[in-house]
Parts: structure tokens; C-alpha cells; sequence
């Protein structure tokens, strides 16, 4: 019999904001342990929350940039439940009364277009963190994180391979990090995804009974747990067993799950309405003008690239990959109107180069001075080869592309007479090419050409070179 | 004459005209708590009989002044243990907006007074520190949960005190002890620094000796703070410059449903007088109808407990207060095993009680049968209030079903404790303003409270109804035989 994976993910994503969800405190991360806290998110007695409104700006943002709804009446709820992670015991989260509901991203899978539905986005506060000294039997707990804004996006089980989850994820963290609400680096904590997933015969429409996947740390984590996952309930089932709904963890060293055995899944979190924080209330003007300061999100800008840029899909998509190297490629395009060669650079040899670098910021590689070698190259005083190597240089030092022409020389020969001159060196030497291009042979002009660059220790300009040959040849 | 036994108003200007100096009053006050407070034990610990204002300026309105608060108001570096056990040991790190604003005034930060543990009671039996006795009949009760400072209050031990109310911990004892107690408007007075009981309900509020200073004091601490998302930013008047514009005309309505069979026939005669005073003073009575009342006990002990069981769960032993030195339990995570014994040990009898009610009305599969449909009642009881308050200016009432009874007469039956507040739940349901004041005194000795309730963020009106009847009573000039 085969089998299909039925798929929903939870998606965590902490809001960058400059101020934490509910107090005063810097929302940063790597802060030393407990320095960026106060009464209110150390849940201190008599400490209360206040709302930072920037958070649900930012909320609205996403859920309008998923397609969702958006609610006018918003409220928070306490979700309750001991953790000492948690300092007051319970959490400001959404329950009933989600900010959004019904959206959708369209996502494309191997050419196949998909769209996943969103079932809900809602706000809550992050927890702080258990740090487990070693060798040490305590625990002990940094609040920095506590107070966090967080958004949940939840996915309805509409995703059918481990593939339509890495896309929807990867889709999903472009268009958050197009609207600037997060970074959703998953090494940070900034991302993090739990899943669903249950299996059943391919024609079925009864969903088989579902595990939750956690602890993946990263896309292909996700990916491949998914992969296993799939296969250990196949397996199953294909045994004779029964699935059993449970929570497991995926083991990145063992590449496995395993089930968490915990009891602790029975909770009753007994939600009931933040009575500290008064419902607020989003009136649609307010959403028309959030709807309006939404930036172009990946599949704007790849349409506008295609159409105006007349780039092929393949080539836009690269491009509009990763928000830094678009707005990297549209820096460049302000200075030197060239969109294909700047794209030619872009997706070639910068991108190269950022592979084995950190990201974008990390290179010393500005649009001027990308632009500048290009122009270099373009007006013929560089040779193609040695703009590539000013560029590994720019990225190693920073030092601007004309300096580096300079200090190496890289200048290209494109002094007449200096060419000429070795142009007659080389006819003097290779007669039998020369007589051979008299004769008609076309093939001839191209080897000379060849034995000047090597002559001038590949510095002279080609194109003149070939210009002076095929005159100097005409006269004999 | 001995500075603890006036008024804060009385003091201000002693104090304008440099004929007294605020430790002139600190050494009165430490004079009478050494000769009282073994006896009626209103504080919760040793007040601050040295202390200097941090500000010194004639025009702070409570320059010099000492103030007792609760001891469930945050007050810097100072102990703030909620009398209970599980935060034995608590040092706020924190002024709360009340505090900070009475320190802006000038006033200084006595002592924090005894209460019922995390404000639960009527008694103040349920302190784990003692229990506060009434300065009228030692053998009683003060009420509670505010019984500290009303005691306090009333035996002179304190100029003026703060008080929290949240189903009548500000009035019950005023009343018992003979004091002015306000509960403000929900949303006039910053919760910020005031451990919760119950947030939708809870208001902190002046207790004074009179009227004016009880008036003076919501001037200091009320008004709108950042810090609490339910402080209504709504300008404060002037309440002690409109205390004597008069009432003649105004509409008073007495509801039919709190003077019910049973009721204590001495309290009911003080209303009565009380009421025929103020007739004389040119006040319109009328009778009203709250149809709702019958209800508000259970729904004030859904919501009011609901709400603490989750105020509540913070305190388990982890960042600050009581740990139990627990032993490991047999497969029990140790962390759990902390948490049970120190939530065991830490909390009063009747703290676990209402933790465990709340815990219970908001179970999955409880909700709705008892919290959702507590909520709904809640709007009707607000909008009985509404109706009435559409017509009436103001409403009176007792403020407790009876005087102040015994010690240990009620703390077998929780019932007939949580009844004794049947006349003040309604007003913090409903998130309105209400003072009690004395209004007489049983022929026992007792002092008798009457509560005057008023329109949202009119307690203006209120006060004045109340300052008219004082300054044509003497009930507030008697002082307890201690």
C-alpha cells in the first residue's frame, strides 16, 4: 500500500521590537545573563503589564502579509501551567480570539504550485531560559528572553512531504524577514517549528492519528525528521500497529524521534482573559494603514524582476532569495544601469563569495564598489579574469577596486602603439600563422591573438589586440 | 496635646507654620505603639520611627506626613510580605505608583500594616503573622482584609493609612473600627506595586480619620499611570476644595435588598437616623431595587478566586520568599516535589481554599458552567447599579450586615465570614466607588459604618454627602478606651 504524510507546522517567531511585549526592557539577544530585566517581566509581585503597541503592529503586518484576518476586538488570554522558566506561571498568550485566522501562502513545490492555509497567528510572551551547569545538580534560569514578543503560525495539515515544509518554511522566513519583524535565525532561537504529522493510505480522507515533532534546530532538521518520521509510522502500520498520539524529540546525533514518554501532555492550561491587560481595539482605518506601510514581499519583487528586468525566473529567484543580495542588487542598479551584468555578478562570483562568508554584511563589498568593477571590466581596463580577482580582493580587505588596479597592475594594455610593437614580435616569430591567415585560414588570427595575450602576460586588451592583428595581417 | 491623634489636615498646618516638625510626630506615634500595639497589634512589623522626607517643600501636600500602608503595597527596599509565609523574607525592589506618588508628596512610609494573608479574609484572622484585634473590644475583630490599618487608624497608632479593597477589605473594617475607608473607581487609583488578589477587582484606597484627609489622600494617590493598562487617564480634582458645596437636592436611592430579615436591628437603626439627618440637610431619598444582589456572593467568590488561583501560582519557591527545604519524593521530579511542599508550607488555610476554588472554576469543562456564567451575571449586576445610578446620585447602605463580632467566631464557617461582606462585593463587581464612614455605635460600644456608593469617578459627590453628614456628627471625634 502506499502512503502519504499529512503535515501542519507550528511556527515560532520572536518579533524583533526594540522593547520587550509587555515592559521597558531591551528585547536583545545575547545580552548578558539577566541585565535586561525588570519587576514586570521577572513577574515580581505586584508587577503589571502594559502592552508595547508596536508589537501588534508588527503582528498585523505578518498576518496581512499571509493573507489572514484581522481582528478589530483584540484581547489576551493566561494560559497557566508551572515552569521556572517561566516567572509568573503563567503565560499572556491568545486563546479563543486569535489576531488572524484564514490565511494562506502560496508556495511551489518541484513547479508545482501548493497553497497552504494558515489557520491561526497569534501573539504570546516568551519564556526565559534553563541554563544546566555542568557538573553542577541546579538549574539556573536567564530572563532576558522572558517577555519577548512571540508569534505562533499555525498551518492547517495541508502540507503532503517533508519538501512542501522546508518550502513553506523557507517561504515563510523570507517574507518575515521582507517585512522586517524578525530575524528568524533558528541558531538564535529567533524561528523555531514544531510539527504534526500523521500518515494514511494515498485516496484516504481520514486523517491517521498524528506525533508532535520537536527540537528540530534547523530547516532540514525539520526536513529530515519529517523524512524519518514518515517512514517509522509507514513502518508501523505496516506492522500492524497502531500510531500512538504522543509528543516526540528528534534526535539530530541519532537522526531519530523519540517519544518524550511524559504525562505532562494531560495539561489543562485553564485559560481565562488576561483581566490586567484591557481588550484594545484595531479599527479598520488603523488596518488600512498597516495594510499600506506592508514593504514588497518576495513574490512582488520576483514578478517586478521578471517584467522589468526581463531576467528568467530561475535567475529572479535567486536574487530575490535573500533580502540583502535584492537590495543589494537594486543599490548597484541606481549606479550603473545594467541590471543583467549586475545580476550576471551577483548570482556568479559575489555569491561565491558569500557562501563561504557569514551573510551579505560580512563581506567589505559595497554597491559602488561592485559597480565600479564591473565598469572596469565593461570600458576594457581590466580583463574579465582581473575583475574577478579585484573583487576576491575587495571582499578580503575592503580596499577600493582602483587602488587595487594600481598596487597590482592589473591594468589592461590597450595602448596602441605598445601593441603593435608585440604584435610585431609575435608575427616575427610565427610565420607559418601569419602566411596561414594570407591563405584564408580564419582560425589563424585567433591563435595570434592568443600569443599576444600570453605575450603581455595576459594584460593586453583583447579586443583591440585582435583589431591591430587582423589590420597588421591584411597588409601582408 | 499628643500629635498621633490628629489629623493629617490638623498637622499640615503645624507643620506650614513650623510650630511641629514631622519627628515631633514620628516620636508621638512611637509613643502610643509602644502603649497600644502590644494590645492591638496593627502592624505588621516594626514601623520607621526614624525616617526623613525626601522631599521638602511646603507646597508637597503631605510634607512631613506619615503614612501606614499595607502590607501588600510594594514600598523600596522595604518588606512587603502580604502577611503570608510564602513571601517571608520578600524585599521589594520597587516603589508602587502609590508609594512613589505619596514620596513625591512629601509623606513619609511608616510601617506596613497586618491584613488577612494575600488580602483573603474579613478577620484578619488569617494573618500568619497574629491577628490584629478591634482598639473598641480587643475580644473582636477588626475586619478585614485591611484590619491593620484600620485598626491602626482607629487607635491612633497611624496619621493615615492605605488600604486594598477587593470585595470590601477597605470598608468592612472601617466600619468595625469606626474609620473613613474608600474604595476608589476601578481604574482611579494604580494598581502598579499592589500584589494582586484579584486584578478585575482590586482598587487601593485611603482610611483616615476624617473626611477630609481621606479626600486629600485619593488627591495623592490617584490618577493615571503607564504602568497599570487599567488606570483610566481621567483628570483627579480637587477633592478636599469641593467637599463643601453642599448636597442639598441631591438624589440618594436605598436599596430594598440589603435590608433584609436578619439584619443586625442596631445597624439598621444607625441608617435610619443617618438617613433622617440627612433629609434634614435637604437630601431626596428614595427607594431602589438591585435585583442582581442575591447573586453577587457566589459570583464575586467564581471570579475573585479564579483570578487569585493565577495571581497566585507565582509564588512557588523559585526566584524570591519561602522554600521549602524539601526531601525528594519517590518518582517525583525534585522540581515538583519543591514546588508541592513549598506551596504546602507556604500558604494559609484559606489562601489553598481559594486557590483551589479558583483552580477548580477554571478547569476544562468547569468554565463555562461556572466562570463564563459568572462573567454574565457580573454585567447584570453592573447594569442593576447603572439604572439606579441613571436616576440617583448616590446610594447608602450598611456597609457590614453587623458590628465588629469575636475572634474565632467565624473561622470554622468560611460561609458566614464571606457573608459578612454581602453589602461591598456588589460595588467592586461592578467596579464602582464607595465609602464607608461611621454613622453610630451599638449600645455595646461597637462603632456602625454606612457606605455611600457613587457614580464611575464621582467620588466627589461622594464626599460630599459624607462631609456633611460628619460635620453635623460627632461619631468620628470618639476614641476607643485603650
Amino acid at each position: 500500500m502506499e502512503y502519504e504524510p499529512v503535515i501542519g507546522l507550528e511556527v515560532h517567531v520572536q518579533l524583533k521590537t526594540k522593547t520587550k511585549a509587555f515592559c521597558g526592557c531591551a528585547n536583545e539577544f545575547g545580552s548578558k545573563e539577566n541585565s535586561n530585566i525588570c519587576p514586570v517581566c521577572l513577574g515580581l509581585p505586584g508587577s503589571l503589564p502594559v502592552l508595547n503597541s508596536q508589537v501588534l503592529v508588527s503582528a498585523a503586518k505578518v498576518a496581512l502579509a499571509l493573507n489572514g484576518t484581522i481582528r478589530n476586538f483584540i484581547k489576551f488570554d493566561r494560559k497557566n501551567y508551572f515552569y521556572p522558566d517561566l516567572p509568573k506561571n503563567f503565560q499572556i498568550s491568545q486563546f479563543d480570539m486569535p489576531l488572524s485566522e484564514h490565511g494562506y501562502m502560496d508556495i511551489k513545490v518541484d513547479g508545482q504550485a501548493k497553497r497552504i492555509a494558515i489557520k491561526r497567528v497569534h501573539l504570546e510572551e516568551d519564556a526565559g531560559k534553563l541554563i544546566h551547569p555542568e557538573g553542577t545538580a541546579c538549574s539556573l534560569v536567564d530572563f532576558n528572553r522572558a517577555g519577548t514578543p512571540l508569534l505562533e503560525i499555525v498551518s492547517e495539515p495541508d502540507l503532503h512531504s517533508p519538501e512542501d515544509a522546508y518550502v513553506y518554511l523557507s517561504d515563510l522566513k523570507l517574507a518575515l524577514q521582507y517585512i522586517g519583524v524578525s530575524d528568524c535565525d533558528m541558531e538564535k532561537g529567533s524561528l523555531r517549528c514544531d510539527a504534526n504529522i500523521s500518515v494514511r493510505p494515498v485516496g484516504q480522507i481520514k486523517l491517521g492519528t498524528k506525533a508532535e515533532l520537536k527540537n528540530m534546530n534547523s530547516f532540514k532538521a525539520v526536513r529530515t525528521a519529517l523524512e524519518f518520521e514518515f517512514k517509522r509510522q509507514v513502518k508501523s502500520l505496516e506492522a500492524g500497529e497502531r500510531i500512538v498520539q504522543e509528543t516526540r524529540l528528534w534526535d539530530e546525533k541519532k537522526e531519530a524521534t523519540f517519544s518524550m514518554r511524559s504525562k505532562e501532555e494531560a495539561h489543562d492550561y485553564r485559560y481565562f482573559p488576561e483581566p490586567d491587560l484591557p481588550p484594545f481595539t484595531f479599527t479598520d482605518a488603523d488596518i488600512k494603514g498597516i495594510r499600506k506601510s506592508l514593504p514588497e514581499l518576495p513574490k512582488e519583487r520576483l514578478g517586478r524582476f521578471v517584467a522589468s528586468f526581463g531576467f528568467g525566473e530561475k535567475d529572479a529567484a535567486v536574487l530575490i532569495s535573500d533580502k540583502e543580495l535584492a537590495d543589494f542588487f537594486e543599490a548597484c542598479l541606481k549606479i550603473y544601469n545594467e541590471p543583467k551584468k549586475i545580476a550576471n555578478w551577483l548570482i556568479g562570483p559575489v555569491l561565491s563569495h558569500l557562501k563561504s562568508n557569514l551573510s551579505f554584511e560580512a563581506l567589505h563589498l559595497s554597491p559602488e564598489n561592485l559597480t565600479k568593477i564591473i565598469s572596469l571590466v565593461e570600458d576594457g581596463t581590466v580583463s574579465n579574469l582581473a575583475g574577478k580577482s579585484i573583487l576576491a580582493e575587495v571582499v578580503e580587505t575592503g580596499k577600493p577596486p582602483d587602488t587595487i588596479v594600481r598596487e597590482k597592475n592589473l591594468g589592461q594594455v590597450s595602448d596602441v602603439d605598445e601593441l603593435k610593437k608585440i604584435i610585431e614580435e609575435v608575427a616575427a616569430v610565427n610565420m607559418r600563422s601569419v602566411d596561414d591567415y594570407a591563405a584564408g585560414k580564419e582560425n589563424a588570427l585567433m591563435f595570434l591573438v592568443g600569443q599576444v595575450m600570453r605575450k603581455s602576460g595576459g594584460k593586453a586588451n583583447p579586443k583591440i589586440a585582435r583589431d591591430l592583428l587582423a589590420e597588421r595581417l591584411k597588409k601582408t | 496635646m499628643n500629635l498621633n491623634l490628629l489629623t493629617a489636615h490638623e498637622l499640615s498646618e503645624s507643620l506650614r507654620s513650623a510650630k511641629i516638625t514631622s519627628a515631633h510626630i514620628l516620636s508621638d506615634l512611637k509613643d502610643r505603639f509602644d502603649k497600644v500595639e502590644p494590645k492591638v497589634r496593627a502592624y505588621a512589623r516594626q514601623p520607621f520611627f526614624k525616617k526623613s522626607s525626601s522631599r521638602n517643600s511646603v507646597d508637597a501636600q503631605l510634607n512631613g506626613i506619615p503614612v501606614s500602608i499595607k502590607d501588600n503595597i510594594c514600598s523600596d527596599g522595604d518588606l512587603t510580605e502580604c502577611a503570608s509565609r510564602i513571601l517571608s523574607g520578600f524585599v521589594a525592589p520597587y516603589d508602587a505608583t502609590v508609594v512613589k506618588k505619596l514620596k513625591e508628596q512629601g509623606a513619609l512610609i511608616f510601617g506596613k500594616t497586618n491584613m488577612d494573608e494575600f488580602a483573603f479574609g474579613s478577620s484578619c484572622e488569617n494573618s500568619s503573622f497574629y491577628p490584629t484585634r478591634n482598639p473598641w473590644d480587643l475580644e473582636r475583630v477588626p475586619g478585614g482584609s485591611s484590619g491593620g490599618s484600620a485598626a491602626a487608624v482607629a487607635a491612633d497608632e497611624a496619621i493615615l493609612a492605605l488600604g486594598s479593597d477587593t470585595g470590601g477589605s477597605i470598608r468592612q473594617p472601617a466600619a468595625l473600627c469606626g474609620v473613613v475607608g474608600l474604595k476608589p473607581t476601578y481604574g482611579r487609583v494604580s494598581r502598579y506595586g499592589l500584589i494582586a488578589f484579584a486584578s478585575s477587582l482590586d482598587q487601593i484606597g485611603p482610611m483616615t480619620k476624617d473626611v477630609r484627609d481621606n479626600a486629600l489622600l485619593l488627591k495623592v494617590i490617584a490618577g493615571h499611570d503607564k504602568n497599570d493598562a487599567t488606570s483610566v487617564d481621567i483628570p483627579v480634582p480637587d477633592y478636599v476644595r469641593s467637599l463643601e458645596k453642599g448636597v442639598r437636592g441631591m438624589r440618594v436611592g436605598i436599596p430594598k435588598e440589603y435590608f433584609v430579615e436578619g439584619m443586625d436591628p442596631e445597624v439598621r437603626q444607625a441608617l435610619n437616623d443617618a438617613k433622617a439627618k440627612l433629609e434634614s440637610f435637604g437630601v431626596q431619598f428614595g427607594e431602589v431595587s438591585l435585583p442582581h444582589t442575591e447573586y453577587a456572593v457566589a459570583v464575586y467568590y467564581i471570579i475573585a478566586t479564579a483570578e487569585a488561583s493565577s495571581n497566585l501560582a507565582r509564588f512557588d519557591g523559585v526566584q524570591y520568599g519561602f522554600r521549602a527545604s524539601h526531601k525528594s519524593v519517590e518518582k517525583e521530579p525534585a522540581l515538583i516535589s519543591m514546588y508541592k511542599q513549598t506551596r504546602a508550607e507556604g500558604f494559609g488555610q484559606e489562601a489553598k481554599r481559594r486557590i483551589i476554588l479558583g483552580t477548580y472554576v477554571l478547569s476544562s469543562g468547569y468554565y463555562d458552567a461556572y466562570y463564563s456564567r459568572a462573567l454574565k451575571v457580573r454585567a447584570l449586576i453592573k447594569e442593576d447599579f447603572d439604572k439606579v445610578l441613571g436616576e440617583f446620585d448616590l446610594i447608602l447602605t450598611p456597609t457590614s450586615p453587623s458590628p465588629a463580632f469575636k475572634i474565632g467566631e467565624k473561622t470554622d464557617d468560611p460561609l458566614s465570614m464571606y457573608l459578612s461582606d454581602i453589602y461591598t462585593i456588589s460595588v467592586n463587581l461592578a467596579g464602582l466607588p464607595a465609602l464607608s464612614m461611621p454613622c453610630g455605635f451599638t449600645k455595646s460600644g461597637l462603632p456602625i459604618g454606612m457606605q455611600i456608593l457613587g457614580k464611575p469617578f464621582a467620588e466627589e459627590d461622594i464626599f460630599r454627602l459624607a462631609f456633611a453628614y460628619e460635620q453635623n456628627t460627632l461619631w468620628h471625634k470618639m476614641k476607643p478606651k485603650l
